[in-house]
């Protein structure tokens, strides 16, 4: 039997097109590594571990939503909701435990729960009855606004619950401040196993690498007879649990509930996400790239801060331009890979 | 041949408008039935027009304007997202030139200052338009980022202050005077409508925008310039919203950059689909996309009236926009009435083949 | 002879009145490759789609392997082993060959997915049919060919008894056809899988089926063995040679008498990769030009270069005297050239919008936005056009996608006519509507040519190309191969051989 072998090598120029996938992550890590350099060179102090540290602990919030987020964009849909969601949630862990006097693991529980299912049940309307995930999620964003200040109008106050003192709990590492170490708190550890966890279930189940494919063609994944309506609504779900469970550590962060924090939450999510490589229109990105996002966000805020006479606006239009800039390169790799495979 | 003409287009465009407004019919008669007639009935006090319908139009001017724009945006099948923020780069900046001139009072420092505030916002929109047409990147990110850096932008412009314009500046008419006992607002929202509607109903832009919305592909092969009327019509878009950006500050007297306009970009998308216009493009409704934002205005009054809280504004809205949402879906309707129908199958089997027939 | 593995029984197919489908049978039986043949709307899709689970038949009977079954879906039928390859890739190109090929059926370790494992499998299977390729890179940095292979492999791997593989080689260039076609046949030898081809391309066709079946209009014309059927034959089963019921057209060749001056259209070596190959083309004022040629042939990708729908990649085009550079549908709009696309619901009309303003785009769109075509101006050409073209109903206010095929093309025809073209272009104008509308069209073309326009007409019919053409050009897997100049060539009979003969003599 005479078989012949078909052989087929990525050419040069296709073996660039499987790099230029990692083209957004590197130019985000290089632009972390160069903004916290640039911060050393010209700051005292800056480059002590707890800066880094502190990135940690002021953004651990905001690093969960964006990984929630990471999710929804990664399979094509978004979700505006996260803001309020996560207002919602800390306002909930607030009254339930000062107001309605529940034991506070409960109400924590409690939380995550409803966050998960209103992530479900968001995500079934948006598959089932191909509503647009902008507008079903805008739902989300003035109904938890709204049921947030119909709770109270004003801070609330859970310093009295002696459980939310653990998520400022910490850990010295390396003898402390004092001695060149720095301090984490537990909260922190959260945000960072949550990357651990979104990390691993993106790159090694299933349903992870059906959210790439869903993202990528979803006709496609179809007809590949991949469960497209648990992976679509599945990622709403986790978009959801992870806006309920940054509601909670932002109530262990402040041990208080304030009805109007968080507004634009999601954009700042959103924007990190892209930040961090991953392609608005879905399919291609990293959830370690959205960790980088993050960081670049918090180090923007820590430089304005070092500056000392700069103001925080200045970190949300550097922003914006970074965005600009992701996203005009984002556009011309994917022109460029067009031109070269027609 | 003329009369039929009108006949047909008062049809299409009345079955398109009848339920905005029976709900706002409805609205109103439950404001009546609570607050009795002066709810809808003006009185004119200290020679202006005053009462509690004058003073929801009073205060939907602003939205109003920024839903003309998007209506116009959505038609060609985009959105703009950035409404809001270009309203506070509006009123930061007519307010920063204002309270950075000599006499507050000049004529001449207000004209520049309402000119140099629209002239940004234009070029804002135009930018957002190129974006689009030119550089082909979905509406939806390209106007993404200025709703995230635009609020920056615009407390660059005030140094992080709230800039407050005296009361006496002839300025603070722009919100809060009126001519001939009309509100001002109301006069240039009126204008700005009726602008609009002879823009694009007189020439030939409304019928290449839903052309340009509808079938894109066929606008094409038309020989449709649709990248230069892409542009034209964020700019549209951006010059509405800092109209209105100056219509508010006027009316406060000063620039919030954080919450000046915040989430209005939500608020005039809904009352463009309130008012028929499909998100998907093509045939465009401003009349309608008027009545949604009265129906939105009125709905935050009557609330207060019937005895509930402020905070149940959000709540509401919210209802309201997962009702529309849900009545717009096929799937949805398809859904419901199934039990209604006798043969469920067939309908159902129709989209299904449509979309593997791609 | 063996048992059939698939047996497919006067099936019927309704699409809303319309019948798709009229009681076709269809055989096939295992370790054969069987092609199913036929034109435009002769019903292939829709059989293949019926035995794949998207569609449900209303009438008729299915077995597989003897036994009657009926899918409700894709994923049924990949389940009894009846697997599909689309025309376009359906596979992701963000992810590796290796995940693109087990999908859904990754190994795993636990919970987690064993990408060595993973690899280590899709490099046996594709190993086993002979494709060598590395599994972890991205499918996107494939060629498209490699692309269509590693979707077989995947098909394959599903334990198909029955592959089918819809257009597969449409988008491929000849190395890679041949190397797909490889695959097939290794397919049906070593493993004995049953595969339904459907190509237009005739040569692929003849060099890998067993036998065909041939549809039109619904109907099955007959199943026969490739060898028994010579290419000639099976193209007249495949058009059809009964003359429609249409009057016949006086053919007024007198009124095309101005054929000997510069020609008003100029195409020299105009081509475009992977679309068409590079031809040459002269319309004269007056003239009549058919594009004539199976499906795929290339005729579409033909006229779109000159419209400036596509843009050429190589070649020169001039026009009325003068060179045509960066041309686009507004510029060639502006110098007088119309074209009608074939597609009119997704390219010609926009839907929503009315029969009056469907007929005004065109010509609006060429006075820019701000210069409205004066009301009394735009009502009078368009009743105009309503009349001159019989276009029912008569309403310029009625949405035009409320109208029937017909009088859509006729209102898309109204459209170019009203900015008075030097050249129109016609892409199947008359595929899908009933035969008066038919006619009409047909009329339209001789008057207008009559008047000295240039018209290019694209057709499937070619009793409808002969009788309108004064020259017919020839196409066939995207080439150009002649064009019949004189009043004898002008027959079916005619067309079809230099079909057959595939251009070789001059």
């Amino acid at each position: 039997m005479s078989t012949q072998t078909l052989t087929e090598r990525p050419a040069r120029s296709t073996l660039f097109d499987g790099m230029t996938r990692y083209i957004p992550i590197g130019a985000t890590v290089a632009l972390l590594l160069a903004l916290y350099f640039g911060g050393v060179a010209n700051y005292r102090n800056f480059d002590k571990p707890q800066v880094i540290a502190n990135l940690f602990i002021d953004n651990a919030p905001l690093l969960v939503i964006a990984v929630g987020m990471t999710f929804v964009i990664l399979s094509g849909g978004i979700d505006l909701s996260v803001g309020s969601v996560m207002a919602f949630s800390t306002m909930t862990c607030a009254w339930l435990t000062v107001e309605a006097g529940l034991s506070a693991p409960l109400v924590v529980a409690l939380v995550l729960v409803f966050g998960t299912g209103w992530g479900l049940l968001i995500g079934a309307v948006i598959h089932y009855f191909n509503v647009q995930p902008f507008i079903a999620t805008l739902v989300g964003l003035f109904l938890f606004r709204g049921l947030t200040l119909q709770i109270s109008t004003s801070d609330m106050s859970m310093r009295e619950v002696k459980f939310f003192q653990w998520g400022m709990t910490h850990v010295e590492v390396g003898g402390g401040i004092r001695q060149g170490g720095f301090w984490l708190p537990y909260l922190s550890f959260a945000a960072i196993a949550v990357v651990a966890v979104a990390f691993v279930v993106l790159h090694y189940t299933r349903f992870g690498r059906g959210v790439y494919a869903v993202g990528g063609n979803e006709q496609s994944a179809l007809l590949m007879g991949l469960p497209v309506a648990r992976t679509k609504i599945g990622v709403y779900v986790v978009s959801g649990f992870c806006a309920s469970l940054a509601g909670v550590l932002a109530a262990f962060a402040t041990k208080s509930a304030d009805p109007l924090r968080h507004v634009g939450a999601e954009l700042d999510a959103i924007a990190a996400v892209v930040i961090g490589g991953t392609l608005l229109t879905g399919g291609a990105g990293f959830v370690l790239g959205t960790l980088a996002g993050v960081m670049v966000w918090g180090l923007l805020n820590t430089l304005i801060q070092f500056q000392g006479n700069l103001s925080s606006w200045w970190a949300r239009i550097v922003m914006g331009v970074l965005l600009l800039a992701f996203i005009l390169l984002q556009r011309g790799l994917a022109r460029s890979g067009e031109k070269r495979r027609t | 041949m003329n009369n039929a003409l009108n006949r047909v287009l008062a049809n299409q465009y009345a079955r398109r408008l009848m339920w905005p407004v029976l709900v706002l019919l409805v609205l109103i008669a439950v404001n009546i039935a609570v607050t009795g007639f002066d709810f809808i009935w003006p009185h004119v006090s200290d020679g202006r027009l005053s009462g509690a319908f004058v003073n929801i139009l009073r205060r939907s001017a602003p939205l109003l304007l920024i839903a003309l724009g998007m209506t116009l945006v959505i038609a060609t099948k985009g959105i703009d997202l950035s409404v809001g923020a270009v309203y506070a780069i509006g009123a930061a900046i007519a307010c920063q030139t204002i309270i950075d001139g000599t006499d507050q009072s000049a004529a001449g420092l207000i004209f520049r200052a309402v000119a140099i505030a629209l002239v940004a916002t234009a070029v804002i929109g135009a930018w957002n338009g190129t974006m689009v047409a030119y550089f082909g990147i979905q509406p939806i990110v390209a106007t993404l980022i200025l709703m995230i850096a635009g609020r920056g932008i615009a407390q660059l412009v005030t140094g992080g202050q709230i800039p407050k314009v005296q009361d006496s500046s002839p300025f603070t008419e722009l919100g809060r005077g009126e001519i001939l006992t009309v509100p001002v607002p109301i006069w240039i929202a009126a204008a700005v409508f009726a602008a609009l509607v002879l823009l694009t109903r007189r020439t030939a832009l409304g019928m290449l925008l839903e052309a340009v919305g509808g079938n894109p592909e066929a606008s094409r092969l038309a020989g449709i310039r649709s990248k230069g009327i892409t542009v034209l019509v964020y700019l549209v878009c951006g010059l509405c919203a800092g109209l209105a950006g100056l219509i508010g500050a006027a009316n406060l007297g000063s620039a919030d950059a954080n919450n000046g306009g915040l989430w209005i970009e939500l608020d005039a998308i809904l009352a463009v689909v309130i008012g028929g216009t499909s998100l998907l493009g093509g045939r465009f409704y401003l009349l309608g996309t008027a009545i949604g934002v009265v129906i939105i205005g009125t709905l935050g009054d009557t609330i207060i009236n019937i005895g509930l809280s402020d905070q149940w504004q959000f709540t509401v809205k919210a209802i309201v926009v997962f009702i529309v949402a849900l009545l717009q879906s096929p799937e949805f309707r398809a859904w419901v009435f199934k039990p209604f129908k006798r043969r469920p199958a067939a309908p159902a089997a129709a989209p299904a083949e449509e979309v593997l027939a791609k | 002879m063996s048992a059939a593995l698939v047996s497919m029984t006067g099936i019927v197919k309704d699409f809303t009145g319309v019948r798709a489908l009229d009681g076709v049978d269809f055989t096939l039986r295992p370790g054969e490759i069987h092609a199913v043949m036929g034109e435009n709307g002769a019903g292939k899709s829709t059989l293949i789609k019926v035995l794949t689970g998207v569609h449900a038949h209303d009438a008729g009977e299915i077995l597989l392997d003897g036994k009657p079954v009926r899918f409700n879906s894709p994923g049924a039928a990949q389940a009894a082993g009846i697997a599909t390859v689309y025309q376009e890739v359906n596979l992701t190109e963000n992810l590796s060959v290796a995940e693109n090929l087990l999908a859904g059926r990754e190994p795993r370790l636990g919970p987690f997915i064993n990408f060595r494992a993973m690899r280590r499998k899709a490099k046996a299977l594709l190993d086993d049919l002979g494709i060598d390729l590395n599994v972890a890179a991205p499918l996107s940095s494939y060629s498209i060919a490699m692309q269509q292979l590693v979707a077989i492999a995947r098909a394959v791997d599903i334990d198909a008894k029955v592959l089918i593989l819809d257009e597969p080689t449409s988008s491929l260039d000849r190395d890679e056809v041949a190397v797909l076609l490889g695959l097939m046949r290794r397919l049906a030898a070593e493993r004995g899988t049953a595969m339904v081809f459907i190509s237009h391309f005739l040569e692929q066709v003849y060099d890998i089926c067993d036998r065909m079946t041939v549809l039109r209009n619904g109907k099955l014309v007959g199943e026969w063995a490739t060898a028994d059927l010579p290419e000639s034959e099976l193209i007249g089963h495949m058009l059809g040679r009964e003359a429609a019921a249409l009057e016949q057209l006086e053919r007024s060749v007198a009124g095309h008498e101005v054929a000997d001056e510069a020609p008003l259209l100029s195409a020299k070596g105009l081509g475009r990769k992977g679309s068409i190959a590079p031809y040459d083309l002269d319309v004269r004022r007056g003239e009549v030009v058919g594009l004539a040629g199976l499906l795929g042939s290339g005729r579409t990708e033909t006229v779109r270069l000159i419209a400036g729908a596509d843009r050429a990649d190589s070649g020169s085009l001039s026009f009325d005297g003068a060179k045509v550079a960066g041309h686009n549908p507004r510029t060639a709009a502006a110098r007088g050239i119309a074209f009608c696309p074939e597609n009119r619901k997704t390219e010609g009309l926009v839907g929503d919008l009315t029969v009056a303003e469907n007929m005004i785009l065109a010509m609006q769109a060429a006075r820019g936005w701000a210069r409205t075509i004066p009301q009394s101006q735009r009502n009078r050409v368009v009743a105009e056009f309503i009349d001159k073209l019989g276009i029912r109903p008569g309403d310029p206010d009625m949405p035009v996608k409320n109208l029937s095929g017909g009088n859509q093309q006729k209102v898309l025809l109204a459209r170019w006519m009203l900015i008075e073209p030097k050249l129109l272009i016609l892409d199947e104008p008359t595929r899908g509507i009933d035969v008066g509308a038919k006619a009409d069209i047909q009329k339209l073309v001789a008057e207008l040519s009559g008047e000295g326009m240039a018209v290019l007409f694209v057709s499937a019919e070619l009793d409808e190309v002969t009788r309108l053409s004064d020259r017919i050009a020839v196409l066939r897997d995207r080439e150009l191969i002649s064009v019949l100049e004189s009043e004898a060539d002008m027959t079916t009979e005619r067309i079809v051989d230099t079909i057959v003969a595939g251009g070789g003599s001059e």
